[in-house]
């Protein structure tokens, strides 16, 4: 049985780990993202230790001033450093965008799985409830879950996260009615895997990609809702620095000091790019099909 | 035969820009097709019979391809022609049909609209002219109560009636030349039947031409003047369609024939018998090899199916009540002997999958018995239905969605032995790696993932992997049907060694009749979910007794020359549907034995 069936097939075998590495370094616009992730991720960790002022010392002598050798990014209206405030702001707005990600991702997954691999009355119900939580506004929803819980960043990041959450579900759902069809499930069963197993090694990973894609865009959209929350009270509790807040003071100051808003709003820009870079190449990396 | 072709196309050659690069996927390619001639172009797939067919048509993205060559349609050098003027040529001087007639009609409009649409557009005839000829279009292609159905939407049509509609639509501009890329390719048997008699009907009538483009060497037999054989970008060799047959040349060309299964080339034969194998370098042929009887007749049989149900609801309505039943499995009886290889023969919705899957229980059965190995297979629970799974597995039909996009070759192997606790992780190594090189693969490709591999290559992995339980029984639901034909060779003589070396029981369930032939000890036809004739492939192949058995038979195109302008005069009877009203009782039925083990519906 020799004739055609020699296909050329890729060289070498590879190992998984190393694979996925090694695309990612090919990868561009990847390392870029990675770079600008891990160096706002750098900054927040380091920020106890870096020779910056206090980020909550106000001074009456240094209000609004512009970017200066003695404040590099400028001082805001109670006179407190803007570098400063961007560092530490960084700890809570990664920690809001990361942690309440994390949180709808590791909710909505799991019930869009459930919902779209078992169907019939467990869908039914799973399914219906996400769209009752879509039909709410996101920010609204967050708001009144934050305002329940009461205020601090850890509620409002919880608060987030629920709010997020129905998107995945949904989201994950139609990937797996999508994949449930493929003749390898069926032969999962054929071979005698349980559902949990089935769901885990088969399902899963040949849904994750858009789940991942989504979930660096909706890191973006809770930065933001945290600066919302923050705005109302409900988020970072002043006078502790967080992107979003800052950004909400300095909108009432944008023609007299524009630095205030500059600073944070190109920070928030730069993290959505990185995490929406970084996403992309890890979509692809994880990908064996892809070269 | 000194007329001028309709079409001449002189050294075409189509590149496809890839990263960057042009790579060529059609050279050298030169034929002509005279009036009332039709030209077949036969290859297996990446030949570059379909982007041939593309290119002259002009229909490849023009970004990312590049023709080269010339072409002459009708004199008009096609590759000189605006775009806008190429419009005018498509559909008007050469019309195409395609493949998939599930596809290829707009779902949103009548069939009437799209078809006068052509007429209106095309030829400046009014409204009601369009409708008439229309009428008159699909009278032509046999579509019967023509006038009535003008207003019907596609999905009111089967899939072998949407396919006339398309070739009614191909035909409203009277062309020159009709070019069919693999029209009946996803048709069944006595569907496609009927299709090709419609296409020689036509060809008569009309005098047009025709560039047919197939896989299938039955198919070319039975409808080419002239045939092209194509292999990897290249006609490799081209004439009549006789010599082509008798006297082929290239190795290639004799390598493909000898692969095309024959229908009633197993007539002197006793047990199945293993496609020949042809060099493709030397074209030389090996002789066939009867395979050693491995049936283990008088002990008790591995599987013994006993009035097997399976229905499924159909329900409609606001609340969902069930308002009838697909009657996919109706009481079906039959054994399984170790080592035999017994065959469930059908056209698409015969219930011969349904029925696959029933007795592995991937689907839940109305009701029946079914003994496998000594498991009482529809009382398992889900402890005994997991242990159950040793015993029998299941290859499916196409290999590029039954294997885990994301899961290494060696871990899907390994995996049912690691799941089934069959031993220690090395054990299940040294497993992976035997079983990789009993199905002609080697060890070292078990870290690779299955993108990585051919469609026959991934076949063989999935064999693999159903062999790695060590099972008795396996269902191989159409596995070597998505296959090309040198391919499905070798992956049949794969199964047959592997019968042999393993004493395996196969259920092979297939349409492909001319496989079914040569693979099988016994065949079971099945018709609307029953089993209408069982017997021995001998008896049920040389002396078909049931009305559908004979037809299916007929149906089938045989790859032999002689055969040619044989109209079938298959009537246009479309498959019956399976569904029926609730409370539907189906009738008793009663089978004959005609010789020992030959049993026949009768009733």
């Amino acid at each position: 049985m020799t004739v055609i069936d020699q296909a050329p097939a890729a060289a070498v075998p590879k190992r998984e780990k190393s694979r996925a590495w090694r695309k990612m370094k090919r990868n561009k616009s990847a390392l870029v993202g990675t770079v600008i992730v891990l160096f706002f991720a750098l900054l927040a960790i380091a920020a106890p230790f870096l020779p910056i002022p206090d980020p909550v010392a106000t001074s009456w002598t240094a209000i609004r001033k512009a970017p200066s050798a003695a404040h590099w990014l400028g001082t805001d209206d109670l006179g407190r450093d803007i570098l400063s405030r961007m560092i530490w702001g960084a700890q809570a707005s990664l920690m809001a965008g990361i942690f309440s990600v994390a949180i709808a991702v590791c909710i909505g997954v799991p019930f869009g799985l459930i919902a779209g691999y078992f169907g019939g009355w467990v869908d039914m119900v799973i399914s219906r409830i996400t769209e009752a939580l879509l039909a709410l506004p996101f920010l609204i929803m967050a708001i009144a879950l934050a305002a329940f819980l009461g205020p601090s960043l850890m509620n409002a990041m919880i608060a987030i996260g629920l709010s997020a959450m129905p998107i995945f579900v949904r989201l994950t759902r139609g990937q797996v009615l999508a994949v449930k069809t493929e003749d390898y499930v069926e032969g999962a069963r054929a071979v005698g895997l349980n559902h949990f197993e089935i769901m885990v090694r088969y399902i899963l990973p040949n849904v994750f990609a858009p789940i991942i894609v989504q979930a660096t865009l909706t890191i973006a959209t809770a930065i933001i809702a945290e600066a919302s929350l923050s705005f109302l009270g409900l988020g970072q509790q002043p006078p502790a620095p967080s992107w979003g807040s800052m950004l909400n003071v300095a909108k009432n100051f944008l023609s007299q000091a524009p630095w205030m808003a500059m600073w944070p709003g190109a920070a928030i820009f730069l993290v959505v790019i990185g995490f929406n870079l970084l996403g992309d190449g890890l979509r692809d990396a994880l990908d064996p099909r892809e070269a | 035969m000194s007329e001028t072709p309709v079409l001449s196309v002189k050294n075409l050659a189509t590149s496809f820009l890839v990263d960057g690069e042009w790579k060529s996927v059609v050279r050298n390619v030169s034929f002509d097709v005279r009036p009332g001639e039709t030209v077949a172009i036969v290859g297996e797939s990446g030949s570059g019979k379909s982007v041939t067919s593309l290119s002259i048509m002009r229909l490849l993205a023009p970004g990312s391809s590049r023709i080269e060559g010339k072409i002459l349609l009708n004199g008009k050098d096609l590759l000189a022609l605006s775009e806008k003027d190429m419009r005018g040529v498509r559909g008007n001087d050469a019309s195409m049909i395609f493949q998939e007639p599930m596809t290829s009609l707009n779902p949103i409009f009548t069939i009437g609209r799209q078809i006068s649409e052509v007429l209106t557009r095309h030829k400046g005839l009014s409204k009601q002219e369009a409708r008439a000829e229309t009428v008159r279009l699909l009278e032509k292609v046999r579509i019967p109560n023509a006038g009535a159905r003008f207003d019907d939407y596609p999905h009111q049509f089967s899939g072998g009636m949407r396919q006339r509609v398309m070739i009614a639509m191909a035909l409203a501009s009277k062309p020159k030349l009709l070019i069919a890329d693999e029209p009946t390719t996803a048709l069944d048997v006595t569907i496609q039947g009927q299709i090709l008699d419609l296409i020689k009907v036509l060809q008569e009538e009309e005098g047009m031409s025709v560039l047919f483009i197939t896989h299938d060497m039955g198919v070319v037999a039975e409808i080419a003047d002239r045939t092209i054989v194509m292999y990897r970008g290249e006609a490799v060799e081209s004439g009549p369609t006789g010599d082509i047959f008798h006297y082929g040349q290239h190795p290639y060309t004799r390598a493909l024939l000898s692969a095309v299964p024959k229908l009633g080339s197993m007539q002197d034969r006793k047990w199945p018998t293993r496609f020949a194998v042809v060099d493709i370098k030397t074209g030389e042929t090996a002789e066939p090899q009867e395979v050693a009887n491995t049936v283990a007749k008088g002990k008790t049989p591995v599987l013994a199916v006993k009035n097997l149900v399976t229905r499924f609801a159909v329900r409609s309505g606001l609340f969902a009540r069930q308002t009838g039943s697909v009657h996919a499995v109706e009481n079906i009886s039959f054994d399984l002997f170790q080592g035999e290889t017994l065959s469930l023969v059908g056209e698409s919705g015969c219930g011969k999958s349904t029925t696959g899957r029933s007795i592995m229980r991937l689907i839940e059965p109305t009701g029946g018995e079914v003994s496998l190995d000594g498991y009482d297979v529809l009382r398992l629970d889900s402890v005994g239905l997991r242990n159950m799974r040793k015993s029998v597995q299941m290859i499916f039909q196409d290999p590029f969605s039954s294997l885990n996009p994301r899961m290494t070759v060696g871990a899907a192997i390994a995996e049912p032995f690691v799941k089934h606790k069959l031993g220690t992780a090395k054990e299940a190594g040294d497993k992976t790696a035997d079983l990789l090189r009993k199905v002609g693969l080697s060890p070292d490709m078990a870290s690779r993932y299955p993108h990585e591999f051919s469609g026959g290559q991934r076949q063989r992995i999935a064999i693999a992997r159903a062999l790695s339980l060590d099972p008795k029984v396996i269902v191989a639901d159409e596995s070597v049907s998505a296959l090309d034909v040198s391919i499905k060779a070798q992956v049949c003589n794969l199964l047959l060694d592997l019968q042999q070396s393993l004493d395996l029981a196969f259920l092979f369930i297939s349409h492909d009749m001319a496989v079914v032939e040569r693979v099988s000890h016994r065949v079971a036809v099945m018709y609307l979910g029953e089993i209408v004739e069982i017997g021995p492939r001998a008896a049920v192949f040389g002396n078909p007794q049931h009305a559908y058995t004979r037809k299916l038979m007929a149906a089938v195109p045989v790859p032999d020359p002689a055969r040619r302008g044989i109209r079938r005069g298959i009537s246009n009877e479309e498959l019956k549907s399976p569904v029926r009203p609730l409370g539907f009782e189906p009738p008793k039925r009663e089978y004959r034995e005609v010789s020992q083990g030959h049993l026949v519906q009768v009733a």
